[in-house]
């Protein structure tokens, strides 16, 4: 099985704002989104077991078909920049999605 | 008017300097006007909160004088969002100061600027809030006093009416405080007359420059074409094109949710948007949609001082010592017990362990750990003195930690310097707030200065 690393063309984390960090996973090739998409290896519940976090953590999951897109936002554990920070901007929160398996 | 253009430079004006080849191919378009917006809370809470600068003035000042001089000389307006990264007071009157010296340098004929000011006073805020709820954003609770009183500087995210304002009073050049980045591209196009939901919009997609673009470049020159049925969008870097995918997926970035968008007054739903590519490097966009909101609010920020703070570092190497890692940390943390008692009362010890997580805390799903370790340590105190102690303490018994079977005698970690370094005090975002306003205008004074005057006086262009 391919993984998300071989379908995907752009997958990235930053702040939204400061109390949380969403995560782009974007496709050029319009049927990889459709397959990653239906495959259901990405969603609210399976993005919560990855990163360990309550599913209520992962505050907006959505996929975006005009910008062959999938899409969802985790609460931070405290506000950005705060004492014991380890990502500032939120922006290397996104390598465990590489090797999700899409069947 | 049919059409209008802006000129987009970069995502944030002196955080790294604009690149010029792609900017003066954007001003030899001709566009109506050059806008850039300045902050962002990504660089954390400190500027904020200690209103320190964050980018260098010599980087502000570069990306201010090559936008000035090209505005002047093509007689057309600027707008500069969220002045010097965090749009405070102090921030704004350095970016007129600025542009007053640039103008003096390059004896450019008068204009008048506008400096709109964003800082909220915190007993203006307490008084507010016994008549009105300020609503958290973030999953936040509503805005208590005990919230503001450990809260060090606050500053109110205009938006578009100020500017608005501003430019009815004349001016050519506008230096806002903290702003939101889509009301100053919008202000324009709004005066000109032009859908509301297409001027947000354009500003939505400009505020990055280049990041609307592939492949990835940042601080490139972008222009935005705004008319009364699309809006379209042209890189200036010959190697970027904008793509209906580069486009649709910029309007996902650093936001909480794809299909809405909120700013001061309401929102942009771009549920029904539909991307065109009109040629190889230009993309139109129609169908958002403008949804009033039933308040008129604008989001607050504030970040308040948790304390001094001081770092150290330590290296593993040793495979034992790395299998006993924990047990190791354990006894560093127990000698800074014994003589500061527990952390969480009055200090805070924070070890980050990379090549283990960290990078990414408890989300890390990885339970592996390298051949070799690096050991950030981050002690946080009331005072300096003892957070340097903290720090010190915890390194040292690092290099000393006791574990069963360990062979290294002259040491277990290995330092690359035997030294505590201070840091900038901690602070934290204490505020993420809306505050509804009964006039989008009332915390934004205007103040108007006349530059370049003498300049004329003198005989200059």
């Amino acid at each position: 099985m391919p993984r998300l690393l071989e379908l995907a063309t752009t997958i990235r984390s930053k702040n939204a704002g400061v109390d949380h960090i969403t995560f782009d996973i974007i496709f050029s090739d319009p049927e990889a989104y459709r397959r990653v998409r239906d495959s259901g290896v990405l969603s609210r519940d399976a993005i919560a077991r990855l990163y360990n976090v309550a599913p209520e953590t992962v505050t907006h999951f959505m996929t975006v078909d005009a910008a062959c897109a999938i899409k969802f936002t985790l609460q931070r554990p405290r506000p950005s920049g705060s004492p014991g920070e380890t990502d500032v901007f939120g922006s290397q929160q996104y390598p465990p999605l590489f090797d999700i398996e899409v069947p | 008017m049919e059409r209008m253009t802006l000129l987009s430079p970069t995502g944030h004006l002196g955080f790294t300097p604009i690149e010029e080849g792609s900017f003066y191919a954007g001003v030899a378009r001709r566009p109506d006007a050059l806008v850039a917006d300045s902050g962002s809370c990504d660089i954390g809470p400190y500027p904020l909160g200690a209103d320190q600068q964050h980018s260098p003035v010599a980087w502000q000042r570069h990306d201010l004088e090559i936008m000035l001089v090209a505005a002047r000389r093509l007689g057309v307006p600027m707008i500069i969002g969220s002045a010097a990264d965090t749009g405070t007071n102090r921030g704004v009157d350095l970016f007129v100061t600025l542009v007053q010296e640039i103008a003096q340098q390059h004896q450019l004929p008068p204009f008048r600027v506008a400096a709109i000011y964003a800082e909220v006073d915190r007993d203006d805020l307490l008084a507010r809030m016994r008549r009105t709820t300020v609503v958290g954003l973030g999953g936040r609770p509503p805005l208590s006093p005990d919230v503001v009183a450990r809260t060090d500087r606050i500053v109110a995210m205009m938006g578009v009416e100020p500017i608005l304002q501003a430019l009815d009073g004349g001016a050519d050049v506008v230096i806002c405080g903290r702003s939101c980045d889509d009301a100053i591209y919008a202000a324009l196009p709004l005066r000109a007359g032009f859908p509301r939901a297409l001027a947000f919009y354009l500003g939505k997609i400009l505020e990055c420059a280049s990041l609307c673009a592939e492949p990835f470049m940042a601080k490139e020159t972008v222009l935005g074409t705004i008319t009364h049925d699309y809006v379209e969008f042209e890189p200036m870097h010959p190697g970027q094109r904008c793509t209906p995918a580069s486009v649709a997926s910029h309007g996902l970035y650093e936001r909480e949710d794809a299909f809405t968008h909120a700013v001061p007054g309401g929102a942009l739903d771009l549920h029904a948007c539909v991307y065109t590519r009109v040629d190889e490097r230009r993309t139109r966009v129609s169908g958002p949609r403008w949804v009033p909101a039933p308040t008129y609010a604008v989001k607050l920020e504030g970040a308040g001082k948790v304390g001094e703070r001081a770092v150290a570092f330590a290296g593993l190497r040793d495979p034992m010592a790395i299998a006993a890692l924990d047990a190791m940390i354990g006894w560093a943390r127990q000698k800074v017990r014994e003589r500061h008692g527990e952390p969480g009362v009055g200090y805070e010890l924070f070890v980050h362990v990379f090549g283990r997580n960290g990078v990414m805390g408890a989300w890390e799903p990885r339970k592996t750990t390298a051949h070799e370790v690096g050991i950030l340590i981050e002690a946080v105190a009331p005072t300096l003195d003892q957070a340097m102690d903290i720090a010190a303490l915890a390194q040292r018994n690092l290099f000393f930690a006791r574990f069963p079977g360990a062979r290294g005698t002259g040491g277990v970690a290995a330092l690359p310097f035997d030294e505590v370094l201070p840091a900038r005090p901690g602070y934290t975002w204490t505020i993420n707030h809306l505050l509804p306003l009964e006039d989008p205008l009332e915390l934004f004074p205007v103040r108007y200065v006349e530059v370049g005057a003498r300049a004329r006086a003198g005989g200059g262009r």
